[in-house]
């Protein structure tokens, strides 16, 4: 079985999912936690409109969907606090007319590109040396914030007045969140594509809600479930689409950790 | 002694006016109440006072050595109550500010949130998890959080919102305590006023602008003290 990992797309594949999900993991106990889950699909959206948008005008995909999901990021994680428009009918409208706009612009650049079609369902075989260099740097600087800045995450996580009262500079943390989390949904998106790039963020915290009392529990047992539903939903994919298998692993452990989490506090 | 001094304090909502003109002190070791309506700016004139939000006109002296150490204890968010978390990791937290860049908590503020854990009975529950604790609990814990930051001073923004009132008078008595026997200067935000006739020195009645200030026993004489006479408390 472990044969298949002779090949280089395969190596590729391998390295670039677990740092990507790892990444996801971090950044999505933060994200659930603080009750903004629905801001990894929405850039997800917006990752999507801005790679059909440079379809369309023949661009280097990458080079736009970058920049403009980190915007994005800021606009909704700034949207968030502030009270007039609502955090979460700010997601919808910009993700449904990033949707919008990327359709409209597929169609107008003729509607057929695969590649496309690879951004929308994930193409984990299709990763370039490029992609592994820059997941590599991605989680290298997520791993090494969360290790430095630990107890101010912490502090701000659970508690932002607090974190404000005692001189805590939110804002600069707020901005660095929505950069690294804009980075993870771009390079997450070619593993499992648009779609479901929003379940490798949400789904391994969730898990690990359920069943870890402490913070630093939950931080880590939410990065060893990430990688565990990474590496099996691969394996077992063989000829089925490898991104959704990867997502109906996650799901499989969220049903069991939840068992186990109502076993172990009756 | 003064040791907190808002002068003038103005902040503007949209259109109208959140506080107008809002002046008082407080002095060392004294425990004041804001009282006051919903939407009277108790909650705005707090984040004033810890320097989250500036006032739009007016200035709040305050003592440099205070500044970022004023002890916090923010109303609850919903997310806040099943959050993860051990009550020794959010009592820790209580020394984010001190820690500059050092990732690690220092020996010094482990001890010092492991002290204020015994000062308010929670040493017993300090690997249990935040989210499985009652009500009354986690507001223990946060206060024992908020002592990690403060030398001498804590603003407590609502504390007995949700408890019952056995709970509530547990919490009154041990900030009283606190006040009395450890030299804490104690403001708290409140809309219970009985209870704040009968615990605290003295009392700030808020409508935008301040409507009373002085002891419970002045603002008993008053019109707007008059229906709670410290007889009365319930609690």
């Amino acid at each position: 079985m472990f044969d298949i990992f002779s090949y280089s797309f395969m190596q590729y594949a391998l390295i670039v999912g677990v740092l990507v999900s790892l990444c996801a993991a971090l950044l999505g106990v933060l994200l659930v936690l603080r009750r903004y889950s629905m801001i990894g699909d929405g850039l997800s959206h917006v990752g999507f409109g801005a790679l059909s948008v440079a379809y369309a005008l023949s661009m280097a995909p990458m080079a736009l969907a970058v920049p403009v999901v980190v915007v994005s990021a800021f606009i909704l994680l700034g949207m968030s606090e502030s009270k007039k428009i609502k955090g979460d009918s700010a997601i919808a409208v910009l993700s449904s007319s990033a949707l919008a706009i990327g359709v409209v612009a597929n169609s107008i650049a003729g509607g057929s590109a695969s590649d496309l079609g690879g951004y929308l369902f994930g193409s984990i075989l299709t990763l370039k040396k490029s992609d592994v260099i820059l997941s590599a740097v991605l989680s290298l600087v997520v791993i090494l914030l969360f290790v430095l800045f630990k107890n101010r995450i912490f502090a701000v996580t659970f508690d932002m007045p607090f974190a404000k009262s005692a001189g805590v500079h939110v804002k600069v943390y707020n901005m660095l969140l929505a950069l690294l989390i804009a980075l993870t949904v771009v390079v997450g998106m070619q593993i499992v594509g648009t779609m479901l790039i929003s379940s490798l963020i949400i789904f391994p915290a969730l898990s690990a809600m359920q069943i870890a009392d402490s913070f630093k529990g939950v931080i880590i047992l939410s990065a060893v479930i990430s990688i565990f539903s990474f590496v099996v939903g691969l394996l077992v994919s063989l000829t089925l689409p490898a991104g959704a298998m990867i997502v109906l692993c996650n799901l499989a452990v969220l049903l069991v950790c939840t068992v186990i989490g109502k076993i172990i506090k009756r | 002694m003064d040791i907190i001094t808002c002068k003038n304090i103005t902040v503007y909502n949209e259109r109208t006016k959140a506080l107008d003109g809002v002046s008082f002190s407080v002095q060392k070791g004294e425990f004041l109440t804001i009282v006051g309506e919903n939407g009277a700016g108790k909650s705005t004139l707090a984040r004033i006072i810890l320097g989250i939000n500036p006032p739009d006109e007016g200035d709040v002296l305050i003592d440099e050595r205070l500044r970022g150490k004023i002890g916090y204890l923010p109303q609850q968010s919903s997310a806040q109550r099943d959050f993860p978390a051990s009550v020794y990791e959010v009592v820790l937290s209580g020394n984010i500010g001190s820690v500059g860049f050092i990732p690690f908590y220092s020996r010094a503020a482990k001890a010092r949130a492991r002290s204020n854990m015994e000062l308010l009975g929670i040493s017993a529950i300090s690997q249990k998890s935040y989210r499985a604790l009652s009500g009354g609990q986690q507001q223990r814990v946060l206060l024992a959080r908020a002592l990690c930051a403060a030398d001498e001073v804590l603003l407590l923004d609502e504390p007995t919102a949700g408890l019952d009132p056995l709970v509530t008078k547990e919490l009154y008595t041990t900030v009283r305590h606190l006040c009395d026997e450890h030299g804490m200067t104690v403001i708290m935000v409140s809309h219970d006023i009985p209870a704040a006739m009968k615990y605290s020195d003295r009392i700030l009645h808020l409508a935008t602008s301040v409507k009373f200030m002085g002891t419970p026993k002045e603002y008993e004489k008053t019109p707007l003290g008059m229906s709670f006479g410290t007889e009365g408390a319930d609690v």
